[in-house]
């Protein structure tokens, strides 16, 4: 446990030191999120009809853009290997590097989303499920890019190559997200979707770990 | 296991199974085709449309069989470091992603009368999208690396953690309640589809499989002989 704690205080001192990366991803996310109203028009009933969407599919382009960092800087500069050879087990070292990527991505976007959200005119019954659902959804975004990650480590264009790979698995993410989003808005049940985000949360939890450290102890051969 | 190993054993074996392999493949589909367009009656409500059925389902059909096939070529590959298990797979991706290709495009020309759009956001047409593009994934990675040993691993693992896809294709007509029928041929209970119907289908069924293996050992063969060229060549 020791060795977790280490490792996510590391990651994230990190991240902080270099500053940038958050604010990155932030700042993408509105700004990819105000695009919206200049391409689709300003109606406000068009805006709050779209505006589930439009927020999850735009926090998963800015998840997307921040996986590649998630092992990239500690395999160029080689403490991925002096890492792969500490006693603690690469799986929990992956999901310390999970949770230090959700707290330095899925959770800024999720605080930020509520007020992108009312530039949208989001209908304001939805929000608690809107953040419930980001809440959810965010780590498996997370988890399942840690995979894609580390399958590309070392590729020919892997930024490309990453989007091609998790994109289709983020899906069922999406799916729901933006269900559970649109049912609360619409006066909906929204609890069936927000338990089914919190299932591939517990599938993802479980499983991605393994699937990406048996990806990175290939890339360390 | 290990004696598949052997590049040289598979040559020989693939060698003696190709020709009836291709045999039963054309005659399977020959008769499948004759009796799906001449033979099978035309639906009551879709006409003569239903014949699409023919050839969209047993690619369906196919296009997850190749998947698993090709997972489990992929573990095999990692669990005993089996270089023709390797080959397998990357021989085998290219395979799927046609079969899907046929079974999204008839799927989609057999909509379009039937349902009155060539597309909907459906939960199996959907999952099998995502089946094509998990195909295209594997076949990027595997290509997306100088040292070709580290693109065969990487793709390997991508095809296991796809196998997640499988289930959710065959069970998305149960979960969700949209426009693709639920299935209607079953393995241990009675078929819900008309014998008339139903028989020229497993026959083209049988010959697409036929035709999947001898699509496979070709490429298998033509992997093997050009890995042996380029070491013959360059000395790796």
């Amino acid at each position: 446990m020791s060795g977790f704690a280490a490792l996510l205080t590391r990651d994230l001192r990190l991240a902080f030191r270099q500053g940038g990366d958050v604010a990155n991803v932030v700042a993408f996310f509105a700004l990819a999120v105000i695009l919206f109203p200049f391409g689709v028009g300003p109606d406000p009933d068009l805006l709050a009809r779209i505006a589930a969407g439009v927020l999850w599919v735009t926090a998963l382009l800015a998840a997307l853009l921040s996986l590649e960092r998630l092992f990239d800087a500690d395999f160029q500069d080689g403490s991925l290997e002096a890492l792969s050879l500490m006693p603690v087990p690469l799986e929990i070292q992956v999901l310390a590097k999970c949770v230090a990527h959700w707290l330095t991505t899925g959770l800024p976007l999720t605080i930020i989303a509520p007020l992108l959200a009312l530039v949208l005119h989001f209908d304001a019954a939805g929000y608690p499920a809107l953040i419930a659902a980001l809440l959810l959804g965010t780590p498996v975004l997370s988890l399942i890019g840690a995979i894609g990650a580390a399958l590309t480590l070392g590729a020919r264009r892997a930024g490309v190559l990453l989007s091609l790979l998790v994109l289709p698995l983020y899906i069922p993410v999406l799916i729901f997200g933006v269900a559970a989003s649109e049912a609360a808005a619409l006066g909906l049940e929204s609890r069936p979707h927000l338990l089914l985000l919190a299932a591939l949360l517990a599938g993802s939890l479980a499983l991605a770990p393994w699937a990406a450290a048996a990806a990175l102890r290939q890339a360390l051969e | 296991m290990q004696r598949f190993a052997n590049p040289a054993r598979f040559m020989r074996l693939s060698a003696a199974l190709l020709p009836w392999c291709s045999a039963a493949a054309a005659v399977l589909i020959a008769i499948g085709l004759y009796g799906a367009l001449f033979i099978a009656p035309p639906d009551y409500q879709q006409g003569e449309a239903v014949k699409i059925m023919y050839v969209h389902v047993p690619s369906a059909w196919l296009a997850s069989l190749v998947y698993a096939v090709m997972a489990v070529a992929s573990a095999v590959a990692l669990i005993w470091r089996h270089p023709v298990a390797h080959i397998a797979a990357e021989s085998a991706a290219p395979i799927g992603a046609g079969f899907t290709f046929v079974c999204l495009v008839s799927g989609s020309l057999w909509g379009e009368p039937m349902w009155g759009t060539w597309w909907v956001w459906d939960a199996r047409l959907t999952s099998v999208l995502v089946l094509f593009f998990l195909y295209l994934g594997f076949i990027a990675l595997t290509n997306a690396f100088d040292d070709r040993a580290r693109g065969s691993r990487a793709a390997a693992i991508l095809a296991i953690v796809g196998v997640v896809n499988l289930p959710i294709i065959k069970f998305s007509v149960d979960w969700w309640n949209t426009l693709h029928q639920k299935d209607s041929v079953f393995l241990f209970s009675k078929s819900t589809i008309a014998p008339s119907m139903l028989w020229p289908m497993l026959v083209m069924a049988a010959g697409f499989l036929f035709l999947f293996a001898v699509l496979l050992m070709l490429r298998m063969r033509t992997a093997l002989l050009r890995a042996k060229l380029r070491a013959l060549r360059f000395g790796t």
